[in-house]
This record gives structure tokens, C-alpha cells and sequence, in this order.
């Protein structure tokens, strides 16, 4: 059991890298990694955020959705229960936790409609993860989220002094870029499940 | 007649979501690794654009607009599951070709962010219009990433054999890193052409169309500082 919720948590960081392999969660990705700090808080308001989704939503569809037949509300049920979560985890924090909320507020209402969030309920579900297993996924995806903006944060740095040509300015070479960080990820494909020895 | 032909025309060209706008990057990068896989996603979001704009214009008096994010929400994912379901029934391929970007379809910027800056200002059939045009130009965007990617990484174009036997298919093309390349050049082509006819966009990620801008009240820290991705 062990192995398998470490091969999931590696993989979804390594392998199965939320941005930079299966394209959830771009927008933040390009939008928000030109700082560290903010890419760092960015990161750490969507792990927050992934981990809470999928320990609600994961319920409301095993215990309520699926044995009344109303699996087809998956879609609508998870978005608005998302975005419930996301207004009252920044209500609540901004009322008993200021030092948290001035530190992660901002990005929280960005989280709403991130891909990546519905994307992570959505895909516990599909895999037919158990609920210690979709929680270790959700964590795994976000902490991958957090590595893919922080390793691109240092690429945007170095970038800013870089001199493409006049059409290449800006968000294309930006992409070039993440196409080549994206590039260096595919080389852990198959390495996990051979350390883990779980096939 | 000719604002009808003006709003519908937008999308295609002038205010291209994908190229232009930067809107619904994930699906554009994700879907495109065949062209027909490209057409099946440009098609589904059209459908759910065009209804939800419709829904919504028509409702614009009706939703309060305090609560107006939470209501747009609610009718683009019961669109998004009419959707699901007559996929599912009818083309089964494109269901599990698409996969999760089927239901992710409720979260693409380009369909929140129309409703917030079109339907819930202009008339029905204009909105309408708006839709069709916002999503054929997501549409041919798509089928262009797709074609090219199919085209140099496995040598076909909409599964027939176009590339001669000799020339090996660079598979690189149609992984994730092909992806992020070719998307980068595409845009690199149109903004080069921007250059030559002289009227340059300046693009962002961030605020500019982004739906939750209306929530954050355009607060978030990049954009704070003027931030250009």
C-alpha cells in the first residue's frame, strides 16, 4: 500500500506533471512564474486548495452521487462545490488566520476556475482511486504544480535578459522555453514505476 | 447587418481566442495531437459558447449581478453535461480521445470570459453570433496546432498519409514539449505578421479576459505591476 501511494505521489509530481505533461493549470503557469515568491504562493494556495476539493468532493460523489444514479451531475456538482470551497476557505481564513490570508488570498479566487482543481477531482474518480489514495494524488499533483512553477520561475529570470528576435517576444519564447522545461520532464517516463516496483 | 457581420467576424481574426486573446491555452496545447481530435474539441466548445451565450444574454436582467459569476457557472456546466452526454452517445471516440478536457470544457476562460465581457451586455442574437464566431476561431486555431502536429509527428493529416515513406515522423511533435513549440511559433508567426501590418496586440495572461479578474477586482500581483507574460 505504501509503495502504491508513493508511486502515485512521485509520479504525479515526476511523470504525470499536472502542467507541463497533461496541460492543466497553464494559465497560472504563464501567468503568475515570473516571480518566485509569487509562483511559491501561487503553488502553495493550490495545494492548499487540490487537497480540500478532492477530500470533499470525493465523498459527495462515492456516498451521494453514485449510488442514486446521479453520476452524470459529476460536471456541475464538483465546479460549484469548488467554488463554494474556495469563497468560504478565503472567508474563513481572512477572519481567524490574517498572516495566512495576506500571504495566499490573492491567488485564491484566481483557483476557481484553474483547470487543474476540477481536473484533479475529475481524474480520482475516472482512476477509481479510494479516498487515501485521491487525497495522496491531489497533494502529489499540487506539490508537481509547485515544482513546475518554481524550476520555470528560475527559467523566466534568466529569460528576462534574453534578447529573442522582435516576433518572438514576450509569451512566445516564453512557451519555447516551457517546451524545453516540459522536455527534460519527459525523461522520468518509466523510471518511478521501475523504482517502486509496482507495474 | 454589417455589426451582425462585424461581432461575428471578431472571433475569427481579429480577436482570435486562442492566438490573440491567450484564452483556453490548455485544451489548444492538450487535444491537438491530431488534427480531428482538434476539430472534435473546436466543435464541443463551440456548442457549449453558443448556448451559454445564448442562456445567459437572455437571462442578463434576470441575474443579479452579485451572484453573476456563481449563475454563469451554473449554466455553462449544465451545458457542459448536455454536452458530455450526446458525446458519449454518439461519438464514443471522441469521448475517450478527449477524456478529461470533455467536462474541463465548464472552466475554459474563453467561455466564462464571454460571458462576462459579451452575453451579459449585448442582445441574443448577437451573442449567438459572438459564440459562433468566438468558437470557429477557437475551432480553426485548433485544427491548425492539430494538423501540424500530426502532420510532422506522425506523418498523417486527419489519419490519411500525406508525409513519403523516407521521411521518419519526428514524434517529439506530438508529446507535451511539441506541444508548448509549436503553439510558441504559431503565435510568433501571427505576432510577426502583426508587425508587418502594423497593429501589434499587446497579449497578456493574467487579467485581460481572464473571468476571475472580476472576482480579484484585477488585485492579483502580476498584473499589479503591469504584468506582461
Amino acid at each position: 500500500m505504501a509503495a502504491k501511494l508513493a508511486m502515485i505521489f512521485f509520479s504525479m509530481i515526476l511523470v504525470n506533471n499536472y502542467v507541463l505533461v497533461q496541460f492543466l493549470g497553464i494559465c497560472p503557469f504563464l501567468g503568475v512564474s515570473k516571480k518566485l515568491d509569487s509562483a511559491v504562493g501561487m503553488s502553495a494556495a493550490v495545494i492548499f486548495v487540490m487537497a480540500l476539493a478532492t477530500s470533499v468532493t470525493w465523498p459527495i460523489y462515492t456516498f451521494l452521487l453514485a449510488p442514486n444514479g446521479l453520476a452524470y451531475l459529476q460536471t456541475i456538482v464538483f465546479i460549484l462545490v469548488i467554488a463554494v470551497l474556495v469563497q468560504l476557505v478565503e472567508i474563513a481564513m481572512k477572519k481567524y488566520m490574517p498572516p495566512l490570508y495576506k500571504a495566499l488570498g490573492v491567488y485564491l479566487p484566481l483557483i476557481t476556475t484553474n483547470c487543474a482543481v476540477l481536473g484533479v477531482t475529475i481524474s480520482v474518480i475516472d482512476e477509481g482511486y479510494g479516498f487515501v489514495e485521491s487525497l495522496v494524488c491531489a497533494v502529489g499533483a499540487g506539490v508537481g504544480f509547485l515544482v513546475a512553477m518554481v524550476l520555470f520561475s528560475g527559467v523566466r529570470k534568466r529569460l528576462e535578459d534574453a534578447q529573442p528576435p522582435k516576433c518572438f517576444e514576450g509569451l512566445p519564447i516564453t512557451l519555447v522555453a516551457a517546451s524545453i522545461t516540459s522536455l527534460s520532464f519527459m525523461g522520468f517516463g518509466g523510471v518511478i514505476e521501475n523504482i517502486f516496483a509496482v507495474h | 447587418m454589417r455589426e451582425k457581420l462585424k461581432v461575428f467576424s471578431n472571433g475569427l481574426l481579429k480577436e482570435n481566442p486562442s492566438l490573440r486573446l491567450v484564452l483556453g491555452t490548455c485544451p489548444t496545447l492538450a487535444v491537438t495531437t491530431l488534427a480531428v481530435n482538434g476539430l472534435g474539441m473546436g466543435l464541443a466548445a463551440t456548442f457549449v459558447l453558443v448556448c451559454s451565450n445564448i442562456a445567459i444574454s437572455a437571462l442578463r436582467r434576470v441575474i443579479p449581478d452579485k451572484v453573476r459569476l456563481p449563475a454563469y457557472i451554473t449554466v455553462i456546466a449544465t451545458f457542459v453535461t448536455v454536452l458530455q452526454m450526446l458525446v458519449k452517445a454518439f461519438v464514443p471516440a471522441l469521448d475517450s480521445a478527449l477524456g478529461i478536457f470533455l467536462p474541463l470544457i465548464v472552466v475554459n476562460c474563453i467561455i466564462l470570459g464571454r460571458a462576462e465581457m459579451f452575453a451579459s451586455k449585448h442582445s441574443v442574437g448577437l451573442s449567438a453570433l459572438d459564440g459562433l464566431g468566438m468558437g470557429l476561431g477557437f475551432t480553426g486555431t485548433l485544427v491548425v496546432m492539430g494538423s501540424i502536429r500530426e502532420l510532422l509527428g506522425a506523418g498523417t493529416l486527419f489519419g490519411v498519409q500525406i508525409m513519403p515513406e523516407f521521411v521518419d515522423p519526428m514524434t517529439l511533435f506530438i508529446t507535451p514539449p511539441g506541444g508548448f513549440f509549436v503553439f510558441g511559433v504559431l503565435m510568433a508567426l501571427v505576432i510577426w505578421i502583426e508587425i508587418k501590418t502594423d497593429n501589434r496586440k499587446r497579449r497578456s495572461i493574467g487579467c485581460e479576459g481572464c473571468p476571475s479578474a472580476a472576482v480579484c477586482g484585477g488585485k492579483c500581483p502580476e498584473t499589479a505591476q503591469g504584468g506582461e507574460a
